[in-house]
């Protein structure tokens, strides 16, 4: 019983909140430092949500928002205002949320995203703020009854949320857009937009639909995605599941779904509890703001270089390939320790370009293969921009070789020790001496006859075989040219 | 303009209010009031009225993003009807 296979494309889009990097919190003087204090120390009546306080607006959220929204090319309106939005949830102890329903700080900008080799433009429709509500905790007593914790701390922090439209088609493009956006983010400094500690939180809007229509069949909100993968995976998982369910003739329900992780599925959140019924009206304790244009030029003026400016910067003044361009430039601390090292100015006779592109190789290459391996940010490595080029001008004048580089650079990424006295105490540096590698040549041409006598039936590869033993036996110190030479002249003697 | 029972019902709901059938007409009958009473409020010509969102005339009214002191966590929990070291004790959240 073969039908006609309808073919499904993916309508996706994400609204992604993420806290504000200001001092204090939203709408009261206390601190929004939450996570670093005990429970339930940075609250005060307004935060509490006690009757008959007066929020008052942060100067530096609202202009955080406005940054945010010049960097995603919205429109920072003139006019912009706050609303409550109602629901209980014991996080939020006022019965309503202070946010923004119909007149948001920036509206229509969008994202320029890259996925599976293909260039996108990707609309936003809005970014607006709010306020984080009170942290719960769940918990199992000795009598087995669950119960629930509540610290306050988070309450009232900052939050903004940046709705995009739903233009994305796949969740390798979800993924991009949440990348891109994630690095524009710590790029100019608004948020620290830490996915695992909450402070970039990502929902998802998916629906499938037949390819070629418009029509909007049952959209799908996706829930408690921790990571960049958990999106990616999330969705892979949810369009696959409404396929098979409009393949198997089944209806699909508009509904909330979470993210199992541990399942790697999609469960349905089906409650009445979440009845969507916020009853928006203005908040009457919050007078509107006036955004003049001297006050967008202000904001615009203290506006960091973003991500993609600062890719075409590297290609343009260091002649960095693109490869390289784009994962220096991915995170901003990256971006800034390469700067760091090209501004020592070492090594001093390589030309710009050149010591570009070696400072380039080595974060990319050792440097960040020991991050990753030690879990550790780029600015918490003790290896500074100065010792790094202090190594490689070392290499660069035959101090030490590159393959004794490598290991002078895993001592000093452990011990935070500078270049020159690890060369110094573990005798790394190079040998030049003549005479001590026509001993070491002689010893390997004496110890490998297999090796001479392939390379004398016409196997050159052989000769390479050799010199990797010597500079096995020097420790990577035996200077590798030299090395070559000797090698080559002792295998022509005989 | 007369509030239906299921209307008083869905409203007491979104509170979270439990109320019993003789609060429920009561309530309808309350409510319905106050929104006829909006209705009065609708005879006056208001085309020529922008519309707004507050009823004064001040705007940017903003505070510099300085930390101010809080209050102790002891106080904060007076209001706590249970607690668990300094943190609030509620009933099981359903997730």
């Amino acid at each position: 019983m073969t039908t006609t296979t309808i073919a499904y494309e993916t309508v996706i889009g994400l609204e992604v909140h993420a806290q504000l990097s200001t001092r204090s919190k939203m709408f009261c003087g206390c601190s929004a430092d939450y996570a670093s204090t005990a429970p339930n120390t940075h609250v005060c009546p307004v935060c509490l949500g006690m009757p008959g306080v007066l929020p008052v607006i942060n100067n530096r959220a609202v202009e955080l928002v406005m940054m945010t929204s010049l960097a995603l090319n919205c429109a920072v309106s003139s006019y912009s205002k706050f609303d409550r939005k109602n629901y209980c949830y014991p996080d939020l102890m006022k019965g309503y949320q202070i946010s923004q329903f119909d007149a948001p700080i920036g509206l229509k900008g969008w994202l320029d995203i890259e996925a599976d080799g293909e260039k996108k433009r990707a609309g936003i429709t809005r970014v607006h703020l709010e306020e984080d509500v009170a942290k719960l905790i769940h918990r199992v007593g000795f009598d087995g009854k669950a119960y629930s914790l509540m610290d306050v701390n988070r309450s009232g922090v900052p939050l903004m949320e940046i709705v995009g439209e739903p233009d994305l088609r796949s969740p390798e493009e979800a993924r991009q857009y949440l990348m891109k956006l994630h690095t524009i983010l710590q790029y100019i400094g608004v948020s620290t937009a830490n996915m695992e500690e909450g402070s970039f939180r990502c929902d998802a809007n998916i629906s499938i639909r037949p390819v070629g229509t418009t029509q909007l069949l049952a959209k799908v909100e996706v829930k408690n995605m921790n990571s960049f993968r958990a999106v990616f995976r999330a969705l892979e998982y949810e369009a696959k599941r409404q396929g098979d369910a409009l393949a198997n003739g089944e209806r699909l329900a508009q509904e909330t779904r979470g993210w199992v992780e541990a399942e790697g599925k999609t469960v349905s959140q089906r409650s009445k509890e979440f009845a969507h019924d916020y009853r928006y009206f203005p908040e009457p304790d919050l007078p509107p703001l006036n955004i003049s244009r001297e006050w967008v030029e202000k904001v615009r003026a203290e506006l960091a270089e973003l991500p993609d400016a600062r890719r075409d910067r590297f290609m343009n003044e260091y002649s960095l390939p693109l490869y390289d361009a784009n994962l220096l430039t991915a995170t901003k601390t990256m971006a800034e320790y390469f700067e760091a090292c090209v501004k020592t100015g070492q090594p001093a006779n390589l030309s710009l370009t050149v010591r570009a592109k070696q400072i380039s190789n080595w974060l990319l290459g050792e440097f960040s293969r020991l991050t990753n391996a030690n879990l550790i940010e780029v600015n918490q490595a003790k290896i500074t921009p100065v010792m790094l080029c202090e190594l490689i001008d070392l290499t660069q004048k035959g101090t030490i070789t590159g393959a004794a580089a490598k290991q002078v650079f895993e001592t000093m990424f452990s011990t935070g020790k500078p270049a020159g006295s690890i060369v110094a105490e573990a005798g790394l540096s190079q040998i030049s001496s003549a005479s001590e590698l026509e001993n070491m040549a002689a010893k390997i041409i004496a110890e490998n006859p297999q090796a001479v006598a392939d390379y004398r039936a016409g196997k050159e590869t052989a000769a390479k075989f050799l010199v990797g033993q010597m500079m096995r036996l020097s420790k990577g110190r035996a200077n590798p040219q030299i090395a070559t030479e000797l090698i080559k002249k002792k295998l022509e003697e005989k | 303009m007369k509030l239906s029972r299921e209307e008083v019902i869905h409203i007491a709901a979104l509170a979270r209010l439990g109320i019993t059938d003789a609060e429920i007409e009561k309530a309808r009958e309350q409510l319905s009031n106050i929104l006829e009473n909006f209705e009065v409020l609708k005879e006056i010509d208001t085309s020529n009225v922008p519309p707004t969102a507050q009823s004064i005339s001040l705007v940017n009214v903003l505070r510099d993003d300085v930390p101010q002191a809080s209050l102790p966590a002891e106080d904060i929990l007076l209001n706590a009807p249970d607690r668990e070291g300094d943190l609030f004790k509620l009933r099981a959240v359903l997730e």
